[in-house]
């Protein structure tokens, strides 16, 4: 059911793990099924110099936060926020009507991560 | 790459001894049961001798049975066919919280129409509690409906007890046995069961055949209105290679079950022996012994069910998470959240339903191949990290 992009992704995931000392991190449930994913990036001069993810989730889950931090390793914060859970079902040619909803763990987690980091950066540009 | 079978709860195939007994019926034979010529005597004959043989399954006689096109309209028939009949006398129907969608469904499209349903709570063990079965008795109560032995964790109810709690209180009783009949004795005249829903496909014959057991004396509406066919309880031309099918799988059955059973038992033990001493943190679900011999239902903590599978699958394992019918479904098994599992737990499920041809040395490859997969996956799982 899955094509071949989501196995190859699923058997082998790129990025899996966490970031010692990330500039963001992004943990969310699906709201839809109560998967989750946590994702860590490391940003430096604007651009996401690393990026690591852990995901309990199925199949889709998996292959779809492993995509992601393939997607966004060397862009720009505002390109990263770009990427889009159709961006990432899109990169894995596609995913089956009912695992749709699997690849909004993985853009929200990455959103949240941006979040997180700008937050941080906000912080201490206040605290300067 | 090895094909190991793990799901015969979900289908099984078809056996050679079966097939060879129903090929003539989609040649040769191809009269119609009704007729009453030359064509026709062949297949009523073939019919009833299958008849005959499902019957012995059960131990009911053959005038109790009706052959149907599965367990779902098996369950559909009885469980709409009681109430519809008896609606005069009441409109309260129990049934419990872990049943089939066959009969869930029924019941919840039966809310619609008035009738009133109790879905009684089952315990960790997956069981339900027999006072509380008594409590939810009412006047208006006309049909019981608890399943025999779950699909999903194999989980044996006491049928015995609530027959003799159906019949004191004069509640006609249905049990789906659809995951019982094959695997174990079954005896209608020592149960006070009113009607019994059985499935072909789940014991070594086709899918689309099944069988209901009518008690003498029950009255039905009938589900499928039509021709005069198995005495007017249910219209249609026989699907006559089917029952052929069904009868035949019943005799291998009945001849086989006493060897199969401890076949069984000793494979499934091994399995969870195995599965224990090797993966850590995992849980067993479902009564310790009052379960099927052929039904290992595992919960493996930190990970997900789904990927378990296709990991299973790519070593060529066929397993499944929850019942095959709610894949495509997002929520955790109905059953194991009943039965009190987090949603963690009940998601990281994992069934695995064994059969005649499984052998020690499919449950060995399992058992070595299972640790690195679930680690592998464990590694992945932002929840393994902090629980550690
Ligand atoms: C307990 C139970 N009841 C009913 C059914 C439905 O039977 P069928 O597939 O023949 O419609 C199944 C099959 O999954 C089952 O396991
Ligand atoms: S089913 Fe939950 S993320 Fe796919």
């Amino acid at each position: 059911m899955y094509s071949e992009k989501v196995m190859d992704h699923f058997s082998n995931p790129r990025n899996v793990g966490e970031l010692e000392k990330p500039s963001g991190t992004g943990m969310v449930g699906n709201p839809a099924c109560g998967d989750i994913m946590k994702l860590t990036i490391q940003v430096e001069g604007g651009v996401v110099k690393d990026v690591k993810f852990k995901t309990f989730g199925c199949g889709a889950a998996i292959a779809t936060s492993s995509m992601v931090t393939e997607l966004v390793k060397g862009k720009n914060l505002d390109e990263a926020e770009k990427i889009s859970n159709s961006t990432v079902a899109e990169a894995l040619d596609g995913l089956p009507p009912v695992k749709m909803h699997c690849s909004n763990l993985a853009a929200d987690a990455l959103h949240a991560a941006i979040e997180d980091y700008r937050k941080k950066q906000a912080e201490e540009a206040a605290a300067k | 790459m090895n094909r190991i079978y793990f799901d015969h709860n979900a289908t099984t195939p078809v056996l050679d001894e079966v097939f060879d007994a129903m090929v003539p019926f989609l040649k040769d034979q191809w009269g119609n049961p009704s007729s009453i010529h030359w064509a026709g005597r062949g297949t009523r004959k073939a019919v009833e001798d299958a008849r005959e043989s499902v019957s012995a399954l059960l131990n009911c006689t053959p005038i109790e049975l009706i052959f149907t096109s599965s367990g779902t309209e098996g369950d559909n028939h009885a469980i709409k066919g009681l109430a519809y009949a008896q609606k005069n006398k009441g409109n309260h129907i129990i049934t419990t919280k872990v049943e089939h969608p066959a009969v869930l469904s029924t019941c919840k499209h039966l809310q619609k129409e008035g009738f009133e349903v109790t879905y009684l709570d089952v315990d960790k063990d997956g069981l339900i509690s027999l006072d509380e079965l008594k409590a939810a008795i009412t006047p208006k109560t006309i049909l019981i409906s608890v399943m025999y032995a779950n699909n999903e964790t194999g989980v044996l109810f006491p049928i015995k007890e609530i027959g003799q709690i159906a019949k004191e209180k004069g509640v006609a009783f249905h049990t789906d046995a659809v995951q019982a009949a094959g695997k174990i004795k079954i005896d209608v005249a020592d149960l006070n069961v009113d009607l019994m829903t059985i499935s072909g496909h789940k014991l070594y014959a086709p899918k689309g055949v099944g069988a209901l057991f009518i008690k003498r004396g029950t009255r039905l509406v009938p589900l499928v209105h039509g021709g005069h066919q198995e005495r007017n309880r249910r219209g249609g031309t026989e699907n006559v290679a089917g029952i052929v099918a069904m009868g035949k799988a019943s005799g291998i059955a009945i001849r086989d079950m006493e060897k199969e059973t401890e076949h069984l038992k000793t494979l499934k033990e091994r399995l969870e022996k195995g599965m224990t001493e090797r993966v850590p943190h995992i849980k067993i679900n479902g009564h310790p012994d009052k379960r099927l011999p052929n039904t290992a239902n595992i919960s493996f903590e930190f990970v997900e069910g789904e990927s378990l599978l296709l990991n299973l699958d790519m070593k060529g394992i066929a397993a499944s998470s929850g019942s095959a019918c709610t894949s495509g479904s997002l929520e955790p098994s109905h059953v194991l959240v009943s039965m009190g599992l987090t949603h963690e737990l009940s998601h990281g499920s994992v069934r695995f339903s064994l059969g005649k041809s499984n052998t020690v040395q499919e449950i060995d490859y399992l058992l070595e191949i299972m640790p690195p997969i679930v680690e592998r996956m464990r590694s992945m799982s932002p929840l393994y990290a902090g629980a550690k």
